[in-house]
């Protein structure tokens, strides 16, 4: 168990800026996912921890140690990758104790901890299988197993999971969590998947274009997005966006749609003082809009539904909210016609409101 | 009636099974091309094996391509252990086992050492290392006899001129960029995370060479392999320059036992000695025909 402290990290190839000035203080035994598009540079961030990469600026601390200037060896870090990068020419158990032979560890603490690892990830009988006669699955346990032994106190993972196959993802992402709940290390966890983020982690770290947009509880991302970015990255079918302005009347606070729809936002807690007239996007999720009316204080959305997605539990509407692509999760058994132009509802407490041109929480 | 018969007619044209192969206008063009090639070449490879069957009686009548009438292994035996260059008359054994003795340290060590360059040039990409390759690769494109007399004096100097060490050394530093390039090739291929994974694991540069990336080199090695034992069987200039009287290879005796004008000519002697020491290669060629294709193609892809 070690703390993980990124300060002030830069890191540069060539004259492209990858990481600007990103700090981050991940805490003992803390499951931390960073989770961004391609190119956000969450991977370059991981390469960083683990020392393959070299820095421009800053500093890496690990366990209370500056480790920015040590070998990957150096670090307590133990490494999984998305490609499971298993030696091809030895067994699994070759692969295993390759580590350790490399930190000279006696001979039987090595065969000791060997079967340690083989018990935890349950591969004790593919232990003189060669990487090439494993499944996908199998390959990647060996490849945390390859962490597992040499007793780390950090793991990292780069998408650990992209190459599995639905299922085996499901079921891996559950033993990745018990792992953390029974050996109680720092895990760090770079992910382009929102729903294994969500699960896993018990911060999650939203990046883009270099810049650690947010980092916060699951929970908190998803209900509480700090921006427009992470708003649209994470949740699946992602957010409804809709412009408009702020209007700030004796009525109190409201949302006027472009086609002159007002919607009031009663109970929309704001972070500063809105500015009547400020351009705005009002962000709702498609379970957080209702086709019946559920509560006294729900606003009223006119909505034009057209079409019906029916995905097994439940289902997707998609229609128009003042001519912007709009949709409305419902259950499964739930049944609406389409074409139809009617009025849902939403309750503002719930949705998040953007300014226009920045993008920011308002 | 007519209509049973109609059914089956059309039945018959449905598409089914294995589609019909057809003989077509440009495959017959194309092997007939194929054919004419490849007698083109055999020609002169019949010839000579005939010559080398005959006695001189039945070459001095100047039926090149007829059959031997009386079959004989002479010339190959003569070939072999007494044919003369001046004034010894050792065969080209002699030559065979100085070739071998060239051989196989030259080509171990230029394998290995080029499989060293590749690997840290592509994988640890020390300041400066894309420039060293280009460098490198430069060697690979220069006429090399501008080297003879810089080398001659160079080794004159340090007193290797004219023995096994000077000419094994030739063979390793004329076959880096070739080497240096293919395994750099292939390395750079693999993927990185292994290189990755295994630097996690506390492998230093030895230890990841040695354990994890030599191991997994056995398709370029016999690339290699296939590379420098026919570049290096066949050379024949640095032979003659750098490997001294006793060390001479095959192809320079041989040279030696074709130009040797004394009396008569012995062709089916020389046919003889030609094939034997071109068997080499030859049979490098036919037991690892596919691995060779691969080579060359090895070199051109990912610069």
């Amino acid at each position: 168990m070690a703390t993980v402290s990124i300060r002030n990290l830069e890191i540069d190839f060539g004259t492209v800026q990858v990481l600007k000035t990103l700090n981050l203080e991940i805490g003992e035994g803390e499951f931390i996912v960073l989770l961004g598009p391609s190119g956000c540079g969450k991977s370059t961030l991981l390469n960083a921890v683990a020392g393959l990469l070299d820095v421009t600026a800053g500093q890496i601390w690990i366990g209370g140690k500056n480790v920015t200037w040590e070998e990957p060896k150096d670090r307590g870090i133990g490494m999984v990758f998305q490609s499971y990068a298993l030696y091809p020419r030895m067994s699994v158990r070759g692969n295993l104790s390759f580590g350790l032979k490399m930190a000279r560890t006696p001979h039987q603490e090595i065969e000791k901890r060997v079967a340690k690892a083989s018990k935890i990830l349950q591969i004790e009988p593919l232990l003189d299988r060669k990487p090439a006669e494993l499944s996908g699955g199998q390959r990647q346990r060996v490849a945390i197993g390859r962490a597992l032994v040499r007793d780390v106190d950090v793991f990292l993972f780069d998408e650990p999971l992209s190459n599995l196959d639905a299922k085996l993802r499901t079921e891996l992402r559950v033993e990745i969590k018990r792992l953390h709940h029974e050996l109680g290390s720092t895990m760090i966890y770079v992910t382009h998947d929102q729903i294994e983020a969500l699960t896993l982690a018990d911060r999650i770290a939203v990046m883009n274009g270099g810049v650690i947009q947010q980092l916060a509880s699951p929970k908190e991302i998803y209900r509480r997005p700090v921006n427009r970015f992470v708003a649209g990255f994470v949740g699946s079918p992602s957010m409804n966006f809709v412009d408009g302005t702020l209007k700030m009347d004796a009525d109190g606070a409201g949302f006027v749609l472009s086609d002159g729809t007002r919607l009031s936002l009663a109970g929309y807690e704001f972070s500063g003082t809105p500015k009547d007239g400020q351009a705005a996007t009002l962000g709702i999720r498609p379970e957080q809009v209702d086709l019946v009316k559920t509560s006294e204080d729900a606003t009223v959305l006119p909505i034009h539904l057209t079409m019906l997605e029916p995905m097994g539990a439940d289902s997707l509407v998609w229609g128009h909210v003042s001519g912007t692509q709009f949709s409305v999760r419902i259950d499964g058994e739930d049944h609406v016609t389409t074409p139809a132009t009617i009025d849902a509802f939403f309750s503002p407490s719930q949705s998040s409101i953007f300014d226009k041109a920045s993008g920011a929480r308002l | 009636m007519a209509t049973a018969t109609m059914t089956a007619g059309t039945a018959a044209l449905e598409p089914s099974g294995p589609r019909p192969k057809k003989l077509t206008a440009d495959r017959v063009g194309l092997y007939v091309f194929l054919v004419i090639a490849a007698a083109f070449f055999l020609l002169p490879m019949y010839v000579m094996i005939v010559t080398s069957l005959k006695p001189m009686s039945e070459i001095r009548l100047g039926n090149i391509f007829s059959l031997p009438e009386a079959w004989t292994i002479e010339p190959w035996l003569q070939a072999w252990n007494s044919a003369c260059t001046g004034l010894n008359c050792g065969g080209i054994k002699v030559g065979f086992w100085n070739s071998i003795r060239i051989l196989v340290p030259s080509v171990i060590i230029s394998i290995f050492i080029g499989a060293l360059t590749g690997y840290a040039l592509s994988l640890w990409r020390a300041r400066g290392s894309n420039l060293l390759f280009a460098v490198l690769l430069l060697g690979a494109f220069l006429p090399y006899q501008v080297f003879i007399y810089p080398l001659v004096r160079i080794y004159s100097s340090v007193g290797i001129y004219g023995t096994m060490a000077g000419i094994v050394v030739t063979h390793t530093i004329f076959g880096l960029p070739l080497m240096t390039l293919l395994f750099r090739n292939y390395y750079a291929s693999l993927p990185i995370e292994l290189f990755k994974a295994a630097r996690v694991d506390g492998g230093g540069f030895w230890a990841i060479f040695f354990r994890l990336m030599l191991p997994m080199s056995t398709p370029i090695i016999i690339v290699a392999v296939i590379l420098q034992v026919t570049g290096i069987w066949n050379d024949f200039l640095f032979g003659v320059v750098f490997a001294g009287r006793e060390n001479l290879p095959m192809t320079v005796q041989l040279n030696n036992i074709v130009n040797s004008t004394q009396g008569e000519k012995l062709y089916n002697v020389n046919m003889a000695a030609t094939i034997l020491t071109a068997l080499v290669p030859l049979v490098v060629y036919f037991v690892s025909g596919r691995w060779f294709v691969r080579g060359i193609a090895a070199g051109a892809v990912k610069g």
